[in-house]
């Protein structure tokens, strides 16, 4: 079955996608570490981290297209689960300081000593472990979502009832992680790691690894979620998307659908956020606001829904965007976010992806013309002769 | 409260309503209404706007519940508790009045959807076409005259290829009992003939009701007739016998 799945996922453009990913996977860590210092080719260190981070929000923008731009779930509460992968990650990079911290507490790390823990919280048990960790990191958003949809989508709850009360769990979670007493840093968050699995964190060769993962992590959802919409699945979610109540009458259960697409979704958004943590090197309970999520939605829009590689070149693009404008005009970003998503909806319905495809497919839109009416032509069933097209 | 007389009156039966009852804010939508419909027979249904033809097909399909009544279908499940889903993998299945296919799907991947098949997450995840499937799906685009545009998608067929899609998608789900409603609106007068004549092939098999308005369309069919008219029959027979009724001109025809 996984070998039909895989088969089936890789149609053209998901080769091509995964292929190119690969490619960016080896050459940004050779031209940063190979090609000397001085070369016009030579990637600088710090472009290194940021274009990992700008492909871990590509990795959410995927997860929120597979329930966005395929099922009809706008969710507007993705950050949740990419800061809850991020905070699972953290927990482990904080085990990691060890005794290294500024009061040198073999094992509380600083906050806790500040806020006098006389002992490790019961939830930071087994995150000393990378496997503990890397599961958690699958299963605390993938548990959240399970349970938040299976509330909700039974209830039949949609539109933009589902997209608030997504809204309002991020931000619940955003207040709760914010409170000192939670247990996760308040809103310091987790910071100032040293080690990933043995490796300083800070390390050029570290960091070109951690970018290396990233751009495989990316091309691996590229084949969950291709896997997933090419199967008769995803022509279930996209059905339940266009007419949900027709696809009830089918015989579908569009809540038991929806409620996979939802968990899958945020494992993968959980992934992201674990791959985000070490690169950015701090997660605090600022990536739970609600803007991050809804940004997230404005690089799907952008680079087009529905698409395996609309969201990924929407959230590479916005974040390049916001890198260059924010250098700039700091004080306007939100404003030309703002205004992005405003033309982006007026005039750009499919986003980028639409625009090629519009530019390309003139030409094979009147190929599919020509190629119907000769079928028509040629092979007329018996009794169309009596059943002329209605006149438009 | 009929104990003795109730499993002896649903033997037999394909759909069994009696005494249906269903009011929405104060307004009667259906008032004891009753209706049986026998194994592979075909009941044509006429009224006025209004009359509960709709309501009708949304008791039975589990999308409205009723105050009060019994819905029973192949006389012995009772469709008042199961939902739409379980009804429709029951064999039950819609064609709903305005046309509704999956637009952003070919004609092909429409019936595929509709294709009587394990409905479950992990089943439609891996399943792959046996040649079976294709075969009853191109049987099926034969029946319905789509052959030859199986690849396109179903927003660019018209308002009347829709309609058939519809009726194909409903094969596809091989039920034994069909709810068809006003399968002819917007059809140009051979595809009505061609219509009907569809739907006489598919009551030879199985259980099919029809709403709709035109008369001559029902005519055409030549089937068994009830008249609703303000959430109960009215009426009940031969499209003549119903049509000579002096209380059906009055409410309906007349008008």
């Amino acid at each position: 079955m996984i070998t039909q799945l895989v088969f089936r996922a890789l149609d053209r453009k998901a080769v091509w996608l995964i292929a190119a990913l690969l490619l960016f996977a080896a050459a940004v860590p050779i031209l940063n570490l190979l090609v000397p210092h001085g070369s016009p080719l030579h990637l600088p260190n710090y472009l290194v981290p940021l274009f990992g981070k700008y492909l871990t929000y590509a990795i959410l923008a995927l997860a929120l297209d597979l329930v966005w731009g395929y099922c009809g779930i706008l969710s507007l509460g993705h950050a949740a689960f990419f800061s809850l992968g991020g905070y699972a990650m953290g927990m482990y990079l904080m085990r990691q300081i060890g005794a290294r911290g500024v009061y040198g507490n073999p094992v509380l790390p600083d906050f806790m000593v500040f806020l006098q823990y006389k002992q490790l919280p019961w939830f930071w048990l087994g995150f000393d472990h990378w496997w503990f960790a890397f599961i958690m990191v699958l299963l605390v958003p993938g548990l959240l979502a399970f349970i938040f949809g299976w509330l909700a989508f039974r209830s039949r709850v949609t539109g933009v009832y589902l997209s608030i009360i997504t809204q309002a769990m991020t931000y619940a979670l955003m207040l709760a992680f914010f409170r000192n007493d939670l247990g996760f840093g308040g809103n310091n968050g987790l910071t100032d790691y040293k080690d990933i699995l043995g490796f300083n964190v800070q390390a050029q060769t570290t960091r070109a690894a951690l970018f290396a993962i990233s751009a495989i992590a990316l091309a691996l959802a590229v084949l969950v979620c291709s896997a997933i919409v090419n199967s008769k699945l995803g022509k279930v979610m996209v059905a339940i998307r266009d007419a949900e109540s027709r696809t009830r009458f089918l015989g579908w259960r569009p809540e038991n659908v929806k409620l996979f697409a939802f968990v899958v979704s945020a494992l993968i958004a959980g992934v992201a956020g674990a791959l985000f943590v070490p690169q950015v090197g701090i997660i605090n309970p600022g990536e739970f606001a609600p803007e991050n999520s809804i940004e997230a939605v404005i690089w799907v829009a952008v680079g087009g829904r529905g698409t395996i590689v609309g969201p990924i070149i929407g959230a590479l693009l916005v974040n390049a965007g916001k890198t260059l404008f924010t250098g700039a005009l700091p004080d306007y970003w939100l404003f030309a976010l703002g205004g992005l998503f405003v033309f982006v909806t007026l005039f750009m319905p499919k986003g980028v992806v639409g625009l090629f495809a519009a530019a390309r497919g003139g030409s094979r839109l009147s190929n599919g013309k020509a190629a119907s009416a000769a079928a028509a032509m040629g092979e007329t069933p018996p009794s169309s002769s009596a059943k002329p097209e209605p006149a438009e | 409260m009929n104990e003795l007389a109730g499993p002896t009156e649903k033997d037999g039966t394909m759909l069994y309503l009696d005494g249906v009852s269903v009011s929405f804010d104060g307004f009667k939508a259906l008032n004891n209404l009753s209706i049986i419909v026998k194994p592979a027979e075909m009941l044509a249904i006429i009224g006025p706007n209004g009359a509960g033809k709709t309501t009708m097909m949304d008791i039975i399909t589990g999308k409205t519940r009723p105050d009060d009544g019994e819905v029973y279908f192949d006389g012995r499940t009772d469709l008042t508790k199961l939902d739409e889903a379980a009804i429709a993998n029951l064999g039950i299945g819609r064609k709903f009045q305005k046309p509704t296919v999956f637009e952003s799907h070919t004609v092909w991947d429409n019936l595929e959807l509709a294709l009587k098949k394990p409905r479950s997450v992990f089943a439609a995840l891996s399943y792959i076409a046996a040649n079976d499937d294709v075969a009853r799906i191109d049987a099926i685009l034969e029946t319905i005259r789509l052959a030859g545009r199986k690849g396109e998608l179903a927003s660019g067929l018209s308002h009347g290829q829709k309609q058939w899609l519809e009726i194909g998608m409903l094969l596809a789900q091989d039920p034994k009992l069909l709810l068809v409603d006003e399968p002819v609106a917007g059809m140009t007068d051979a595809e009505t003939v061609e219509t009907a004549k569809l739907l006489k092939e598919i009551a030879a098999t199985r259980s099919v009701i029809v709403v709709e308005h035109d008369m001559s369309f029902v005519r055409e069919l030549g089937t068994r007739v009830s008249c609703l008219a303000e959430g109960s029959v009215l009426a009940e027979g031969t499209l003549e016998q119903v049509s000579a009724n002096p209380v059906v001109i009055e409410r309906y025809l007349g008008r």
